[in-house]
């Protein structure tokens, strides 16, 4: 607008108590040095839900630039337990971006759900959990968690539930989803091996007459495999990906974790 | 007739005088540091089998001049907990200051038996000194106003497990067998690497093998980081408490190496 102006003749008579141009108030020659609060620390998460199961997965390596700062650094977190070990907890949030607002993010949302458990006598729904995430994460709007979340459980008909997010709260229910460094490297791989994407039932017709081969929902041992393949994909083409797989299967039995070696160059 | 409508009912310059804005206009949220000045180099640390060892030289550099060159840039906790500081050096000031209260409140909270050396039962241990720590850090980097430091914790966990890890002027915390902070995270990690890639490696280390490998890691960062110092201080920290000498001096130094380094030393040809 101020430019549109700046080429009108009026604007060299009377001026407005409005002022449409950014006032600069710094010294003249005054370089502003600004600190930057975020940094990226890599690494890349994963979610399938099943049909009485949800499977989530994220290495452990933690990066700033080139260096490796840590090889064992989780990125899964039971969410909402009684206790400190989490051992009655029934959700699991995954967070990759920014490690120091992921931790953030994940003590307030499991102190929501702690307190939601205290309060009611009863773990909070997967459904119900997902919501107040979007709001945790929207309410910072104009200072965003800078954080790629997803959440997994298990929602009232005891079928596997993936919630995926934006940093600024957007979020909806997938049947995969993966996140982080190597989202886009993992992502269209879970589209063809998961959702069956571009598979067609040979000889079914030419064209439009093709028929796309019907989906199914994965059995349990077929994900865990699934899972392993992409993240030994992710590994060999993104430097930022490795060293370990943590992995984290819930089903209405409670929460199984495992750690699985990944390559660590 | 102005044409724009955004200027229609409002007072006009020429009549009222220029709008007084400068209330709207509050100066920039007050932050100390913006940018480091006189700083500290690398801290370093490595895990062993009943405690850990840290080491960080004894200077502290304005730009690239050797400022100071007697800055103590490790301080003990409560007799139990080593915190190693990088990057600025007024910030570690403050921190220390504040570590201090800290401590007097402990002790005051949980008195110790004077024959027992290290932490008192209920004290604040390493685990939750650093949680501590990332805490005030990550609140300082949500008001814009960090704390310029990396720092390294050490000492001993709840379940009495050796414990180290560290956090940065973000907030961003980490745990490994082995820490290193600046130039050593390029220079120092790699070799401590080699002895600790995995938490059971650094259980089998013992604590010669550990101060060991910490002296010859200061070694070689003397030999290439520009912004350090041969002076340094170690500090053991096991479930006894923690030893910790201030004044030490690098030993069997060989710069031989530097004679087949074109553009290292003195260039004769």
């Amino acid at each position: 607008m101020a430019a549109m102006f700046s080429q009108n003749p009026l604007m060299n008579g009377p001026n407005y108590s409005f002022n449409d141009a950014p006032t600069v108030n710094a010294p003249e020659g005054a370089r502003q040095h600004r600190f930057d609060p975020y940094t990226d620390n890599g690494g890349s998460t994963l979610a399938i839900a099943g049909a009485d199961f949800t499977v989530m997965a994220g290495d452990t390596r933690l990066t700033s630039g080139y260096s490796i700062n840590s090889r064992h650094h989780p990125k899964l977190f039971k969410i909402g337990g009684t206790t400190a070990d989490q051992k009655d907890a029934t959700l699991v949030l995954s967070v990759v971006g920014f490690a120091a607002d992921g931790e953030a993010l994940k003590e307030r949302l499991d102190v929501i759900c702690k307190m939601y458990r205290f309060r009611h006598g009863k773990p909070m729904s997967a459904k119900a959990c997902a919501q107040r995430l979007s709001t945790i994460l929207y309410q910072k709007r104009f200072f965003p968690y800078y954080a790629y979340a997803i959440l997994g459980g298990l929602d009232e008909e005891g079928k596997g539930a993936v919630y995926s997010y934006d940093p600024v709260g957007s979020y909806e229910r997938e049947q995969c989803r993966a996140g982080g460094a190597a989202a886009s490297l993992i992502m269209p791989f879970l589209d063809n091996q998961v959702n069956f994407k571009n598979q067609y039932i040979p000889g079914s017709g030419e064209g439009h007459a093709l028929q796309e081969r019907e989906r199914r929902p994965l059995a349990r041992e077929e994900v865990e495999i699934l899972v392993k393949d992409a993240f030994d994909g992710a590994v060999e083409r993104h430097i930022e990906v490795g060293d370990g797989l943590q992995m984290m299967v819930i089903t209405k039995d409670g929460i199984e974790e495992v750690f699985l070696p990944l390559k660590r160059d | 007739m102005d044409h724009r409508p955004q200027a229609w009912g409002r007072p006009r310059d020429d009549v009222y005088g220029a709008y007084d804005a400068s209330y709207l206009n509050h100066s920039a949220p007050k932050t100390a540091t913006q940018s480091p000045i006189v700083t500290g180099t690398s801290v370093i640390a490595i895990k062993f089998k009943d405690g850990v060892v840290m080491a960080a030289d004894n200077l502290a550099s304005y730009g690239s001049l050797a400022r100071f060159t007697d800055v103590k840039r490790l301080r003990t906790f409560l007799s139990a907990s080593v915190v190693g500081f990088g990057g600025d050096v007024s910030d570690m000031q403050f921190l220390d200051r504040h570590l201090n209260e800290l401590a007097i409140d402990e002790a005051y909270e949980h008195e110790t038996t004077a024959s027992v050396s290290g932490p008192a039962p209920g004290q604040l241990n390493a685990a939750n000194l650093h949680k501590y720590l990332s805490k005030l850090m990550y609140r300082r980097r949500n008001d814009f106003d960090p704390l310029w430091n990396q720092i390294l914790v050490a000492g001993v966990d709840g379940a009495q497990q050796p414990f180290l890890a560290s956090v940065d002027l973000r907030g961003t915390t980490f745990t490994s067998p082995s820490l290193a902070t600046g130039f050593g995270a390029m220079l120092a990690q790699p070799i401590m690497r080699r002895y600790a890639a995995t938490e059971e490696d650094a259980a089998k280390l013992t604590r010669d093998q550990a101060v060991d490998i910490v002296k010859e890691c200061m070694k070689v960062l003397f030999y290439r980081d520009a912004r350090s110092l041969d002076r340094y201080s170690i500090a053991v920290v096991t479930r006894e408490g923690v030893e910790l000498k201030e004044d030490e001096q690098l030993e069997k130094q060989s710069w031989a190496f530097a004679e087949r380094i074109r553009g290292y030393g003195t260039q004769t040809v």
